[in-house]
Parts: structure tokens; sequence; C-alpha cells
């Protein structure tokens, strides 16, 4: 607090506005921050024109074709029209400006909406607006209204002064949070009186990070109190299950957390872009050397000429330039004529091209999931040909490759290991067919649908069944007896270890009725349960019938008898007594693991009945429900790994702290003792942990702490005092939770399971086959990670693994140039070119940092690159975006990294292409992701199909407009050889601007959203299709296209030359035919290009052909002198009775796509 | 309410608080099963194999060989005789006319070329003067008229477009008709003679109308004030150009072809695409069907010679000659069409003999690029 005192300009003092009421506006206290009306619109109506032209000219091309524009105006180049020189960037420019108006209007009247909305503020008005709520104001929220600003929260209609809100539309979680009233500043009055506030709110500035706020509160006795974001309420929030709430406004309007956050979308450039964009200097470069062609040809021209030739026009004083001086001019005069060789089109086109692929990929029902009923969604809109690029693909395992469904398998108390054998019998099934990968899907369903049906239950109000968990015979025998000699319950461990599931956790309980607004969300893909359920094969039937269920009930012609069978699934099995009440329970957990534990306490009798910040009631297998007084609550970090609750025991009245977390995490930090049978506990436990990773088994160990009052009451001031600070507030916090957790007791450790999604497997194989190296990358333990790695087909039986796992550098280093040299040798050796044998390569996050070392990089990297595939486990959120860019930046390669969690938003981050799997551990990951998917295996096609599509529609469309642009211009090119370098056109001005805006720019952009080069089936089933289609857009692609644009425009203009020669010809009758010709090759050659042809490609070419026809018809009829100089005046019409013509287009026409064609 | 407005933000990408998960974009919304959005629309895949290239080439070959064949027999059976009249040479007769020339001199010059036609022309005879060496197509050349004028525009007729400048004004006044294209207009005379074998010299009537586009004639180009009018008065107030000798209302005592639609005018101002170029002059209208237009015989071209071609080493010739429906004498397109047919063809014919090998030997012959 006197740090506070120091940092006076990081915080902000706020009082209540109502004693102010009234007074003016220079009296009041809050007057300096901002009002809640916000405006997010970028333009104003006065400033909108030069403020949208400055952004535009941001881009380097606009300026580009603005200056060009601009020269045509200097007389010295002579343009024909200057002014039509303007209308193509003007039609560029004025889209862009109408589409930015457009989205600004569409701002504007969101804001208006927003500021508009009613909302109710203390004693001001009766009825107010969001506009008009200040800081220092109070504000009462009802429920399921949205909170109009940051509110500290100081009042909840509900008794213990919670709230809980849904913070969906900030971070996309729908799990409802709490939020805590402060303590201690309103005594508790049945009704809120803010006259009676008189306190100073002291809080930090405003900031955008929406998981952090400090924040204390001076009480007119300068007793200070102080709090964290579970007092605030966010603006955007909606108010969930509480009547109504009141709130101090701390920050309005753009000050508030949520505006903060509004930040621009991410804008990543494709590495086709990056390409295209030294292909447009080429072209730059290409353009200047035909314009220096030109003006040295000039030059040369007006040298060889004899005297003042009639043909030569001097300016207006009758003064002929010199031939250096009028070929100088000429360069500018050629760049005007030729400059659209650069394709001012192109970048509009590729964005429309790119709007397209992203309406498809979105619609796409493959990747459409029905049981969340999400598509995928693309939030960076500009780098869908990169997905047709990957060469590596960094993966997350839990959530990612697995379901993030936690199921309860295994446990084992005080050394005693409980198999579960009821459920571990699904599992030996399992792993007897560890190959056959369907069957682990097939078995997914037949063991899982019961809790899964479950789970949809609850949501819909029907009594829940809970988690598939079948307690143990011997355990629940155990427990049984302990419970019987009532009195020892403290003493008995078993008792203990169940309490620890119970209680040492965060999960939420709601009743199912109070789920009214979920029910929206998931109601949708009820019939889908019934869909997978009929889809399941008749296999799984002996583990059915294990299960005491007949397999009708699986085939079910009534629904409703279906639910109870499924209830009664349950109850036939040995279970404890549970009555309707608890049966309405519905469990809302932030991570699954939790969750599991807790319905797996609750299938044991020990039922978590509701929590609240203070405290626990839970129901024991006798029926008896008991109170535990929650006293702190030390929450999950990732540097501690572990969580504590520390309760208060209703019948001992002993101060008593669970704690749970990581084996490694919590083993150091047993009580020392010698006696042998609690060491054996600890190594028997241990035994069993490492047992459970073989298995694949996500691991937790639970410890119990005795504390005494007086070391809880040394401790609790310390927290306390953690708790007011504002600086360091976190290092402190945890710096206390630290103190505590010392010196446990070990009771037991769970085994979770985590199952494979579906086709996880089939999707690695088939990346694999696509030629992209997949790397896993988990925080899990090595065992674990492996196990994993076999089932999801990372890892082949037959592979040759290296473990890499050492504690120092120097073994590091050592083992590092073995392996390396090892695995040289084995490449090199003739006699494995042919086995499919492959080498993958397994390290531990305390190796990987070693490796990761700039010294070793290098060789880490090398070893790397010749393994199959790379797990990395134990590593931390940091280490995988590390991981990430190194291979990024030494291999030079596309890298696409794929998560669903916080730990993997930096690995998302640090890739080319990032991917969030909307999943269980909330939003975050999809945030911060450029698509979004539901599931892994949709990854195959995203992939595969899309980003092969994405990428050679893209490339082709790009190599087809520099190819359309060179050989129109080159046309023009040609004719200055006969008509002196003077940079005269043939083509009339206006018919050479609609060429390229009207005539051949749809059918390109067509051909960019809709080809079709290989089917979608084909690409899944010959996942090498994928890698041969990387190389559409090369260096030499780009040449070939190029020359083949030079062939053709050769033959396009010497052919009617020839024919022409020594004619009566003028100069625009000679243009038409080359026009037409010019646009039946260009558009005849994307005709060769495309290679599916559907209605839509027939409508468009044969329309832009008409298009071209009648445009033209139309303009030289009506065209008398309406261009001058150019005179189309009925010259099409006179061309088209000539039967000259027709010959003329179908010969230049055949041998101009001849080449291309074969 | 509340939800959709903040969603309609995120349309936008600009909110990333506003997230998906409770976006309606993304819920409760199947993407349509339609083949069009699925991307499954029924699409014609042609492949590049031997069936479909073979008949191509040989349908190529085979239509493009009698068109071409078709094409160059008619070019040869027209009729064609090109006369130099440049004078260039000193044996030459106009060599004087060529040396001492100006624009400006008064005294007209003329030559007499004797010629001798080998073959009688039997159809309407196209008199051509052509130029080389004259580059109509330069751009400032091009620009330098006023199309407003030249329709008959009577505002235009007294300010020329800046287009026209340096030949604007002279002496204040202007010029009508404007710019350089005018200025240079080609104003040599030719007349021509048929030398009867009993001694005497036949002149041969030339048709100085129909020699211009009719849109050209009837539409773009007009006289001020009409057709009808006198036209010395309509050109009240302007000035000849720098280059002629006669003010424009003076080019021809036929009124339908005097003033601004003059034919030869209007040919000589749409410009040649071309350096070396022709123009049509006059038409030999054809008599009956009995007597050739022109027969075999010596025939005595006199020109007036007037048009100065030595600034720019031009040549000048006369072209006399008939023309078919595919119009002047060019063999050229002829011989491009048979010589492509003849490829395709062999092109055909080679790749059908691999085929029939490849697909002997592994029983796929497609033929791929």
């Amino acid at each position: 607090i006197e740090k506070m005192g120091r940092n006076k300009k990081d915080i902000r003092n706020l009082v209540s506005n109502l004693p102010y009421e009234g007074l003016g506006k220079t009296k009041q206290p809050n007057r300096y921050f901002p009002g809640n009306a916000i405006k997010t619109t970028k333009y104003t109506l006065l400033l909108f024109i030069p403020m949208n032209l400055f952004e535009q000219f941001h881009r380097l091309a606009n300026i580009y074709f603005v200056c060009l524009a601009i020269l045509n105006f200097v007389p010295v180049v002579n343009a024909f029209q200057p002014e039509v020189a303007l209308i193509p960037i003007c039609v560029i420019l004025s889209l862009a400006a109408l589409k930015a108006a457009w989205e600004d209007f569409r701002r504007y009247r969101s804001d208006r909406k927003l500021n508009n909305t009613p909302c109710f503020i203390y004693s001001r008005f009766t009825k107010s607006r969001w506009k008009d709520v200040r800081v220092g104001d109070f504000v009462k929220v009802v429920c399921n209204e949205i909170v109009p600003a940051d509110l500290l929260l100081l009042h909840s209609s509900d008794p213990s002064g919670v709230c809980h809100i849904e913070t969906s539309n900030l971070d996309g979680e729908t799990n409802l949070k709490q939020r805590r009233a402060m303590s201690g500043i309103c005594i508790s009055d049945p009704e809120f009186k803010p006259e009676s506030f008189n306190t100073v709110v002291v809080c930090e500035k405003p900031n955008n990070n929406l998981n952090h706020f400090k924040c204390y509160v001076e009480k007119p006795d300068k007793d200070k109190v102080g709090t964290g974001i579970e007092s605030l309420l966010l603006r955007g929030c909606k108010m969930r299950n509480t009547h109504h709430a009141v709130g101090f406004v701390v920050y309005a309007g753009h000050e508030t957390k949520s505006m903060l956050n509004n930040n621009a979308p991410r804008y990543k450039r494709s590495k086709l872009e990056r390409k295209l964009n030294t292909d447009v200097i080429f072209c730059v470069i290409l353009l200047l050397s035909m314009c220096l062609v030109g003006a040295l040809g000039h030059f040369l021209w007006l040298q060889a000429l004899p005297s003042g030739p009639p043909y030569l026009v001097p300016d207006s004083n009758g003064h002929l330039d010199s031939p250096s001086l009028s070929g100088f001019y000429m360069f500018f005069t050629m760049i005007i004529l030729l400059q659209i060789l650069i394709p001012i089109s192109l970048y509009v086109s590729i964005e429309l091209v790119k709007i397209g692929q992203i309406y498809f990929i979105t619609n796409d029902i493959d990747l459409h999931d029905d049981e969340t009923d999400r598509r995928v969604q693309c939030k960076t809109l500009n780098i869908t040909e990169d997905l047709g690029q990957i060469e590596y693909v960094f993966s997350d395992k839990t959530g990612t490759l697995t379901e993030n469904k936690m199921v309860f398998r295994r446990c084992s108390i005080m050394g005693t290991e409980y198999p579960h054998k009821e459920n571990v019998k699904c599992s030996t099934f399992e792993h007897a067919l560890t190959n056959s990968l369907y069957i682990i899907y097939i078995l997914y369903v037949s063991t899982c649908f019961g809790g899964f049906a479950a789970i949809r239950l609850a949501v819909l109000g029907e009594p829940e069944s809970g988690e598939d968990v079948i307690p143990d015979r011997k355990l629940l025998q155990q427990i049984s007896r302990a419970g019987n000699c009532s009195g020892s319950q403290e003493i008995d461990p078993y008792l203990d270890f169940f309490l620890g599931l119970a209680i040492c956790n965060t999960v939420a309980v709601s009743m199912a009725t109070a789920q009214r607004q979920r029910v929206n969300a998931n109601s949708v893909s009820l019939p889908h349960i019934f869909t997978s359920w009929q889809r399941k094969p008749k296999r799984s039937r002996s583990i059915l019938e294990d299960l005491v269920v007949e397999e009708d009930h699986f085939n079910p012609p009534v629904k409703k008898e279906d639910f109870e069978d499924t209830t009664g699934l349950q109850m036939c099995s040995l279970h404890a007594p549970s009555d309707t009440n608890s049966d309405n329970l519905s469990y809302e957990a932030e991570s699954p693991d939790e969750a599991a534990l807790v319905y797996a306490a609750k299938a044991y009798g020990f039922t978590l009945l509701n929590r609240t910040p203070d405290s626990v009631t839970l129901r024991l297998p006798s029926g008896e429900d008991l109170v535990f007084e929650v006293l702190d609550t030390l929450t999950f970090d990732s540097n501690r790994k572990r969580m504590s609750v520390l309760v208060r025991h209703p019948i001992t009245r002993e101060y008593v702290l669970y704690t749970k977390g990581a084996d490694y995490a919590i083993m150091e930090l047993l009580v020392k003792t010698e006696i042998p049978w609690q060491k054996n506990i600890a190594a028997g436990t241990q035994h069993h942990l490492d047992c459970y990773a073989k298995d694949g088994l996500r691991t937790l160990c639970f410890t119990k702490k005795v504390v005494s009052y007086k070391e809880y009451e040394s401790w609790s001031v310390n927290r306390q005092r953690a708790l007011a600070a504002i600086d360091h507030r976190e290092e402190l916090v945890m710096d206390t939770a630290v103190q505590l957790e010392t010196g446990l007791s070990l009771l037991g450790a769970t085994g979770i399971e985590d199952r494979l999604q579906e086709s996880v497997p089939d999707t690695i194989v088939a990346l694999r086959e696509a030629g992209i190296q997949v790397w896993v990358l988990t925080g899990d333990k090595p065992e674990t990670a492996v196990n994993i790695g076999y089932a999801c087909r990372l890892l082949e039986e037959e592979d040759l693994v290296i473990n890499m796992s050492c504690k120092n550098k120097l073994v590091c280093t050592s083992i590092l140039d073995c392996t390396l040299e090892e695995v040289r040798r084995y490449s090199e050796d003739p006699r494995n070119v042919d086995t499919t044998q492959g080498i993958s390569l397994v390290i531990d996050g305390c190796t990987l940092t070693m490796a990761l070392s700039s010294d070793l990089q290098d060789r880490f990297v090398d070893l790397a690159k010749r393994c199959r595939s790379v797990l990395c486990c134990r590593v931390t959120p940091l280490q995988k975006s590390r991981v990430v860019k190194m291979v990024r930046e030494k291999l030079k390669v596309m890298t696409l990294a794929v998560g669903d969690g916080a730990n993997d938003v930096s690995m998302i981050q640090a890739a080319d292409i990032g991917i969030g799997l909307s999943g269980q551990e909330g939003m975050q990951a999809v945030m911060a992701s450029d698509f979004a998917i539901s599931r892994f295996k949709h990854l195959n096609k995203l992939i595969l199909v899309h980003g092969h599509w994405c990428y050679t529609r893209l490339a082709n469309m790009i190599i087809y407009f520099f190819y359309k642009n060179v050989a129109y211009v080159n046309l023009l090119f040609w004719y200055q050889f006969f008509c002196g370098f003077s940079g005269t056109t043939m083509i009339d001005y206006w018919l050479m601007i609609f060429f390229n805006l009207f005539f051949t720019s749809v059918p390109p952009i067509m051909f960019g959203i809709m080809d079709r080069d290989v089917s979608a089936e084909m690409l899944l089933g010959v996942p090498e299709l994928y890698r041969m289609g990387q190389g559409e857009y090369t260096f030499s692609t780009f040449w070939v296209s190029m020359l083949d644009a030079f062939y053709q425009s050769l033959v396009c203009f010497f052919i009617p030359y020839l024919a022409y020669q020594d004619s009566d010809i003028d100069v625009f009758t000679f243009g038409t035919p080359l026009n037409t010709i010019s646009l039946f090759t260009i558009i005849l050659h994307l005709s060769i290009e495309i290679k599916a042809w559907t209605v839509v490609h027939w409508v468009i070419m044969l329309g832009s052909v008409a298009l071209y026809f009648i445009v033209t018809l139309v303009y030289s009829a009506i065209c008398v002198s309406c261009n001058p100089p150019s005179n189309p005046y009925w010259i099409l019409q006179s061309q088209m009775a000539d039967p000259m013509f027709y010959l003329l287009c179908i010969i230049t026409t055949v041998v101009a796509l001849m080449p291309r064609y074969y | 309410m509340m939800a959709t407005s903040y969603n309609a933000k995120d349309e936008d990408g600009r909110v990333t608080v506003c997230g998906p998960g409770g976006g309606p974009l993304l819920r409760g919304k199947k993407p349509e099963n339609t083949a069009l959005k699925q991307q499954r629309l029924a699409a014609w895949q042609p492949v590049l194999t031997a069936g479909t290239a073979l008949p191509a080439l040989f349908a190529v070959g085979l239509l493009f060989i009698p068109v071409g064949v078709g094409l160059f027999v008619t070019s040869n059976n027209i009729r064609e005789l090109e006369i130099d009249y440049t004078g260039a040479d000193a044996s030459s007769p106009c060599f004087s006319c060529s040396q001492s020339f100006s624009w400006n001199s008064t005294r007209p010059c003329t030559c007499t070329v004797p010629f001798y036609l080998e073959q009688p022309y039997e159809s309407n005879v196209y008199v051509y003067y052509g130029l080389s060496n004259f580059y109509q197509n330069h751009r400032r050349y091009v620009k330098s008229r006023d199309d407003g004028q030249l329709n008959g525009n009577e505002k235009s007729l007294t300010e020329p477009s800046k287009e026209c400048e340096p030949y604007a004004y002279r002496d204040n006044e202007p010029i009508a008709p404007c710019g350089a294209i005018a200025n240079s207009m080609f104003n040599d005379t030719l007349e021509l003679f048929y030398n009867d074998p009993n001694g005497t010299k036949i002149q041969i009537p030339l048709n100085a109308t129909g020699i211009a586009w009719w849109t050209d004639k009837h539409v773009k180009f007009g006289n001020p004030g009409g057709n009808d009018q006198n036209l010395s008065a309509a050109f009240q107030g302007t000035t000849r150009p720098v280059n002629w000798r006669r003010p424009v209302y003076e080019l021809d005592s036929d009124r339908g072809n005097n003033g601004f639609v003059n034919e030869d005018f209007i040919v000589w101002m749409r410009t040649a695409a071309l350096p070396t170029f022709r123009k049509l002059y006059r038409i030999i209208g054809k008599k009956d069907n009995v007597v050739p237009t022109l027969p075999r015989g010596n025939y005595t071209l006199e020109v007036v010679y007037n048009y100065p071609v030595r600034s720019f080493e031009g040549r000048k010739r006369v072209i006399l000659s008939t023309i078919s429906w595919m119009g002047g004498k060019n063999p050229f397109l002829g011989v491009a069409y048979i010589a492509v047919g003849a490829v395709c063809f062999f092109l055909g014919v080679v790749l059908l003999a691999m085929h029939h090998k490849c697909g002997n030997r592994n029983g796929d012959g497609d033929i791929s690029n």
C-alpha cells in the first residue's frame, strides 16, 4: 500500500457522484474520466474523403497508380485523354471507399444502438441509457441484462453476495463465472443504499487485461480492503442466475477492459503474396525495360529521319524537340501506354477471390461439427492459400488429439491400487486391438454413451446419471467399512481421499433447472445423439451386455424411454444411495479433469451439493450433509502446478488443506518422514503413477495437511496483505500459497483417461502421406505421451524411436551428436532405402531447453529434420512457441500449429498458420488463431482439400493475371515498332479500360474461386497430391507463362499485321481485330486452364464474350466523335461484315493457343 | 439482442473480445448441403487424351487446308499493278518534279508515266495511291485534328481545339480544317489514259465518289451549317491550311463532295495504321460484261506532282487493283491457313503413330503435356 502512494500516476481515485448531484460540470469530481458513450467509427461525415484517401494511399500499389494517372496530365507525355486515365484508379479507390463507408456506417449504427441501450443508474434519472453512465455512478444490472460498463460489484441480490456472469461476449466461454461483491463495503442490507457509500475507490489505470484487476477501497476510517477481478463485472458480460446486482462504475466507455481489447484483426501476409510482390517487381523491371526500348527506339527513329517530315508535329510554337529530348519524354509516354503491365485489378481480384474461398470453406458441411453445431471459422482472411503450403504441423495433445473429456479410470489410495476393473475391462479390450483404430472409436462410442447422454440430459433438465464411473467393489467396501466406524472418519485416509476429490476444486454446482439459458445452445444437437447411437456397430455388444444393458435400448423407438434406461444403467450398477435432489446437479468446471474427479467422488457417494465462495456442501455416503467452511482457495497456476483448498472441517473443527497437483509438484513437498510404511506409500503411489502414465492416463496426486490454528492465523495476515497489494500482487499471492503448501501427507493418486478424438490416427497418417511432418508438443509425462503417440499412429510399432532425456547439457550434447551420427548413418545405409521404418524422436522438456540453446540448435534441427515424427513432452507454453519459431526460421518451412487451450496460444501465434480447436478449454486458442475448427479430423479436409484448392486456384489465377496483362500490353508494344515508337495506341482507350475492368476480369475471379483441379475425394484419398500441388507457383511457372504471353502477343499482333500489310486499313480498324483476337485468346487460354467446367463457368465465359461484343457494338454505334482522336465509329460493325475478320480471328487464336494446348 | 449488436462488429474482425462461441454466426447454422456450396456442381472435365487431341488435330488440318487453298486462289485471281512514280531515280520521268519542290510552289509540275497492262482487268478497278515511310500513325499526328470541327460544329470551326496546334490558327484566323493531318493532305492529281493501238489517247473516267466509308461521309463528317449551304459563306472567317493551295470549299466542284465531306479528304483523314499504306483514290466502274474495264495495252499515268516525299525518304505509288470478297491482293492468309493446316495434319499423323506404338506397349496412350 505504501508503494501505491509512490506511484500515484498509475492509479485513479474515484468517489461517488451522488453527493455532487445537480452541481455544475466543473464541480463534478469524476469529470476528467470519459463517459460511457462509445464511438468506434473511423471517420466523420466531413472528413470521410480525405481520411479514407489518406488511408488508401498507405498501399504502395495505389500510390503507383495515382502517380501514373497524374503523369497523364503532364503535357510532354502527350496522353490522348488524361481524364480517361483517371477512371480505373478512381473506380478502384471509390470501391474501397464505399466498402469502408458501409462498414463505418454499420459501426455507427451498432454504436448508436449500444449507447442508447437502457440501463438503470441510481438516482440520476429513472430511466437512463448506456451513454449516460459516468464513472462514479451506481448501476443496477438485472438478470440477463448486459453490463454497461466495468463495475465494481458492491451488492448482489444473492444473500451470499455472489452473482454469476457469462463472458461469452468477451472470450467465448459459456460457463458461468462467479463474481463476489466486495465484502465489508455495504453492510448486508437487504436493499442497497448508494447514498451510504462514502468511501474512495482506488484502482489501477485502465488496461486491456481481462483477467486481472487491482483495486482497494479506502473507508473513511482509513481501513483498506483490497479486491481483484473477482469483484469486477466487465462491460459486455451478461448477468446470469442472479436477480440483480449493483456496481460502482470504475471504467466507462472506451476505457473499459472489453473496449481496450478491441484490437484490429491481425494482418498476415501469405507466402504467395510475398512471392507475388517479387513478381510485381519483375513486371516493373520488364515495364521499365520496355519503356527504355521505346525511348531508345524513338530517339534512333528520329535521328534517322531527314529534315522535317509532314507527319512530325511541332509544338504550338512550331518548334521541334531534339531527338534526345523527345526520346526522354517518350520514356514517360511509354510508361503510360504500357502501365497495365502491372495489373491494377490484381489486388482487388485477389481480395475478391479470397472472400469467395473463405465462403466455400466456412460452408463446407464436412467441416461442420454436428455435436457442437459449429462450423469452421476463418479469422484471418488473407492466408487461405497458405493452407496449401504446410510442411510442418505442430499439435497439442490434450483436447486437440484427445477429446479432453476426462473419465475417472483408476485410483491408488494409501499405496493400494484400485484398478476399477469394471471400467478397465473396456480399456483392456481396447489395448488388445490397438492397431485397429476404428475399434477404438467404436468402443469410445459404446463406453461413453452413458455419460455422453447424461451431459445432454442434464442440460435438458432430465435426471442425469453422472459420468460413467462404476465404483470398484473393493473400494466401496473399504469406504463402507470406514463409514461404519463413524467418528474416526477424520483419520480414515479413504474418506479423506474422497473428501479431497470432492472439495479440492473450483467446480461450480448448478441445479439442472437453473440451466435455462444454455438449453438454447445445446438442444439443437439432441437428434445427433440418436443418430450416433444408431451408427454404433453390433460388435460392441459383448461389452454392453457386461454393462447389464439390453441391446434394444440403443435403437430406441421412443426417445423418452431410452433416457430412463440410460439412467437405469447407472442405477443398476453398484451405487451409493442418492435421492432425486442430487441427481439434478450439474457441475461446471473450468477444467474437465476436475469435473471427472467430482463425478468420481459422487459415484462413491461423496456428492458435491453446493459451492459458494465461503463454503462447500457435501453429502456423504451415509446420507449426511456436511458444510465445510472454505477459508481460502489457492488457485492453480502453471508454476506451482497444483492447487489447494483450505477448509474447516465441520466436525473436528480442524483447518485442513487439501492439495492436488502433478506428481512431481507434490512429491517433493511431502512431509519428510522416516516411518517405513509411509515411505512405502509414497513409493507405491509413485509406482502406480508410473503405471498409469504408461497406460496413457493423466495423473494427479492428492494430499492433505492439517494446519494448526496458530499457523493459520499468521499465514492469513500475510495472505490478506498480499491480496490487497497492487504492485506484484501475483507474486506475493503465489508466495503465500507456496508458504502453506509444505509438509503435505500423501492420500493417493488418480488416473484419468482422456480418449482420442475420432479419426485422429487417420488424419495423422494422411498428413504424413501428404509430406507433412507432424510434431506433438504436450505438457504430459513422457510415458503418457508415448502411449498416446502410438495410439494416434504418430509413432508406429516398427519405428525406430529415439528417446532423449538427459539432465545436463554435456550429456545432452554428446547424446545429440551420437544420435545424429547414428541417424545419418542409418539414412545413408542403402539397405534402409526401401524399408518403411521411420525414425521418431521423443524428447522431454528439460532436454528440449538444452537442445534449443543457441549452440545445439542447429544440431537439434538437423536431427529433427531426419525424423518422421517428433514428440515433445513436458513442455511449457513458451517452449512450444520456441520450438515452432526455431523450426520455422531454421528450416524456412511453412508451419501450422493447432491447439485448444490457453497454453497453446503462444505456439499458435508463432506459427505461420495458427489453428484453434474450440474444445473444452475455453476460447483463448480460438481467439488467437487464424482458423478455428472443432475437431482435429477437420484438419484433414481443411489442409488437404481446401488448402490445396485455395493455393492452386489463387496461384493459377495470379499467374493468369500476369499472363493476361503481358499478352495484352505487348500488342501495344509491338505496334510501337511500326509507329516510330511514338506511343500510339491502335485500340480505343475506353475499350482498353473496359477490356481489363469488365471483359476479362470476371472469368479469372471465378477461376480463382471455383476451379477444381482434382476432386475432393481424390485429394483425400491420395494425400500425396498435396505435396505435388505445392509447386504450382514457382519462379519457372511465372516465366514460362511470361514467355507464353510474349509468344501469344507476337502471334496476335503479327498475323493481322501480315494480313493487313500494305492495305488501306486505318489505325483503329487495325486495332479492332487485334482487340477481338486477344480477347478470344485470353478467354480460351483460361478455358484450357480450367479443369472442371460447371454451369457457372459456362455462363461467365460466354457472358464475357457476349459482353465484349455488345458493349463494343453499342459503343461503336454511338461514339461518333466522343473520344477524339480515336475513331471507333462503326468500325466493329464494318469489321463484322467482313469475312476476313472471322478468318483472321480463327487462325490467330488457333496458332496462339497451339503450344499451350499441347 | 445485445449479443447480436456485438457480433455485428465481430464480422468486421475488429472486435476480438466478441467471442466466436457466443456468436450466432457459428452456432445453429449448419451449412446448406447444396451442390454449389459444397463445390459439387456437376462438372465437365476435359482431359487431354489421344482420343480427343488426335481428332482435333485432324479436324483443324482438314478444315484449314481447303480454306487456305480457297483464300490463296482468290488472292491469286486478283489483278494488281503497282507504279512507282516517286522520281527518286534520275531516269524516271518524275525526277525533275521531285527535285525542285516545296509545299508552297505555285507552279504545278506534271510528269507522265507510261505503263503496260499485260492482262485485262475485268471487274471494277480500284485506283489507290500508296505512300511508304509515311508515319500517319505517329501519336502526335493522329491527335492533331478536331473531330468537332469536321462534324460541322460551328463553334469548333472558329475555335479549333488545342490538339490542332500549331495548325490551329494562321495570322489569327482559324484554320479549317485544322491540324497536321489535314495540313499534310495528299494533293497529287492522277489521271489515267489508255493508249489505243491506233494512237489515240483516251482518258479513262475516274469515279471520285464512293471511295470513303458511308458512315464517315454521312455521319462523322459534315460541313458547317449543312452540306447544301453556300460553302464559301459557311467557311467565312476561316483560312486554308498552310500547305494547301485552295481553301477547303474549293476541293471539288460537286457540292455533295466539297468541303469537309470531300471524299478524298475523308479518306486522308482516316489515318493509316502502318507506315506503308495505300489509300483509295478513284474507282473505275465496270462498263458492261463484254468489254473489260481496263483492256490489255499501253497506258499513261499523268501526275500533277505536288506532294513532297523526299523529306521523309518516302515513295509514291499508284496501284490499280481489282478486289474480291477478301479485299486486296494478299496471299498471306491463304498461305497461313495452308501451313497451319498442314502442320496440324502432320502432327496428327506423328502422334497417331506414336500413340499406336505406345498403346501397343503399355496400353496407356494418354498424351499429356
